[in-house]
């Protein structure tokens, strides 16, 4: 491949979606981040009784002038059966994105230059749940002719692609909590290496359901003390912790190539300056000693960002509110950062949000850059006696301000998969 | 209009969006209604559980209209 002195092409972000617990809309959300505001709450779209955990960070219902959702607003009730929430999702967040963005392609080649790759952690669990109960119910044929593309994660690709006509690379990804990272960072690579121009990129997740919270249940996962005072369930770092909180929703941005979002005038919010993996090969659902899966590939990101760990002022963290996985990633950024842990900011938003499993990646990815154009960092909510001290000061309950030029945000996943992404202030 | 004519075209309503004006006899699913041949599956499945009809795939690919429709479900409800 690129025999030809292919040279890869910078890639900047123009437009910016979301639809998560605090709401709808990127400045309605950051807004109520910066206050301090929770999207944590009791579930009560179906019974929770015999379940250990009974709160999630769900979106509010609501009209789309408040920042809430009612989904008969944005997609047509005869199509809404086509597809799962969590496509439902991606539509919404990539609606708000591709419209921030301006980017409207104007011929068909344009269009072939456009791509989509919108990822789930674990797809249409609730329409899976739906068909299985009938063939339980020995109506197994009157599955919906629906049931497969509404379930089939790549279909959130599929469906925002065949709304507006982007005829580019047509891509999904699956890994686990870290699907949202991996998922602007290869569409970022897609732009790079030339296989694209613009790419609708991020993730959507809507595992909010009977069979979600009881799968995460049976893995001990999720905080389970908390019950009665949701908001104060997601506590990263904070020695309370008991696991973490479910969310649901999607995060999408519109990545561009830098000469191509400067020649039509785009709004550049940062550049994506640095991506990197690792892989664990160590255990299912936990992460390895002194979390150095994470470590390589913080390393790698860096690395390919061509900065220091000095010249980063801020990490959004994985920051789960897990008891193990908390500290070792603080292990893992204090190896890294050395000395320079002192001038580092490092929060986790998932302990507003919950913990969004594949859209983490992304809505966190929104946030690491709002952090950038504002100046500030984010707060980790609830983190009120840490387990223990560390010269990085993790944003603990209120918003800081920071000069922040340069942010790395983490994401991990079950099965040992680990992506950083690094993004700069728009030159 | 017949009961049976009633509920049909209600069905087709909600399952396909549509406006009930537009639903006529002669209406063709996929041509006059927007529907693609999966809406029209899920369109018969609608159908057989709505008049507890069984409708064979075969005897499903000639309902091509609202009145086809209509036919097919006065001649075998009760069957």
């Amino acid at each position: 491949m690129f025999q030809n002195g292919f040279s890869p092409r910078r890639v900047v972000v123009t437009g910016m979606g979301i639809a998560c617990p605090l709401g709808l809309g990127v400045e309605h959300v950051w807004k109520r981040m910066l206050a301090g505001e929770s999207g944590i709450g009791s579930i009560q779209s179906f019974d929770v009784s015999t379940l250990p955990a009974k709160i999630a960070g769900q979106i509010p219902t609501g009209v789309k002038a408040d920042g809430r959702l009612d989904i008969n607003e944005w997609i047509p009730i005869k199509d809404q059966k086509k597809m799962d929430r969590f496509i439902q999702f991606a539509l919404v967040a990539a609606e708000e994105a591709v419209a921030d963005s301006g980017w409207v392609p104007p011929d068909e080649e344009a269009r072939c230059r456009t791509g989509v790759m919108i990822g789930s952690g674990i797809g249409g669990l609730e329409t899976i749940h739906e068909a299985a109960t009938l063939a339980v119910q020995g109506k197994i044929k009157r599955i919906s002719p629906f049931f497969i593309p509404s379930a089939l994660i790549n279909l959130a690709s599929g469906q925002v692609s065949i709304k507006y006509g982007f005829k580019g690379p047509n891509h999904s990804v699956v890994t686990a909590c870290a699907t949202g990272v991996h998922a602007l960072g290869d569409a970022a690579r897609l732009i790079a290496l030339g296989d694209a121009d613009v790419m609708v990129a991020g993730g959507a997740e809507a595992a909010v359901c009977e069979l979600g919270v009881a799968g995460f249940c049976a893995a001990r996962a999720l905080s389970t003390g908390f019950n009665d005072t949701p908001q104060k369930a997601s506590r990263p770092w904070d020695e309370g912790r008991d696991g973490f909180v479910m969310g649901e929703g999607s995060g999408v941005l519109v990545l561009e190539e830098y000469e191509h979002a400067k020649a039509r005038g785009a709004k550049i919010y940062a550049e994506v300056i640095g991506y990197g993996m690792s892989g664990d090969a160590y255990h299912i659902t936990a992460p390895a000693e002194g979390h150095e899966g994470a470590f390589r590939a913080m390393t790698a990101a860096l690395r390919s960002a061509g900065v220091t760990p000095a010249e980063v002022q801020y990490v959004n963290a994985h920051g789960t509110s897990t008891p193990l996985g908390d500290d070792l990633e603080l292990e893992a950024v204090e190896r890294l950062w050395g000395d320079a842990g002192k001038g580092l900011a490092m929060s986790s938003t998932k302990s507003a949000v919950g913990h969004l499993l594949g859209a983490a990646g992304a809505v966190e990815g929104i946030f690491s850059i709002l952090a950038i154009r504002d100046n500030v960092a984010p707060p980790t909510l609830n983190l009120e006696k840490p387990s223990r001290e560390s010269v990085i000061d993790r944003v603990a309950l209120q918003a800081q301000p920071r000069k922040i030029e340069v942010a790395l945000s983490n994401s991990f996943g079950f099965g040992g998969t680990n992506a950083s992404i690094v993004f700069r202030a728009a030159a | 209009m017949s009961d049976t004519a009633e509920k049909v075209k209600k069905i087709v309503v909600e399952h396909l969006g549509v406006e009930e004006a537009k639903v006529t006899p002669e209406a063709s699913f996929i041509d006059d209604l927007g529907a693609d041949s999966l809406d029209t599956v899920e369109l018969v499945m609608a159908f057989e559980e709505a008049f507890g009809v069984e409708i064979p795939d075969d005897a499903a690919e000639k309902i091509t209209t609202v009145k086809d429709a209509i036919e097919y479900i006065e001649k075998h409800k009760g069957e």
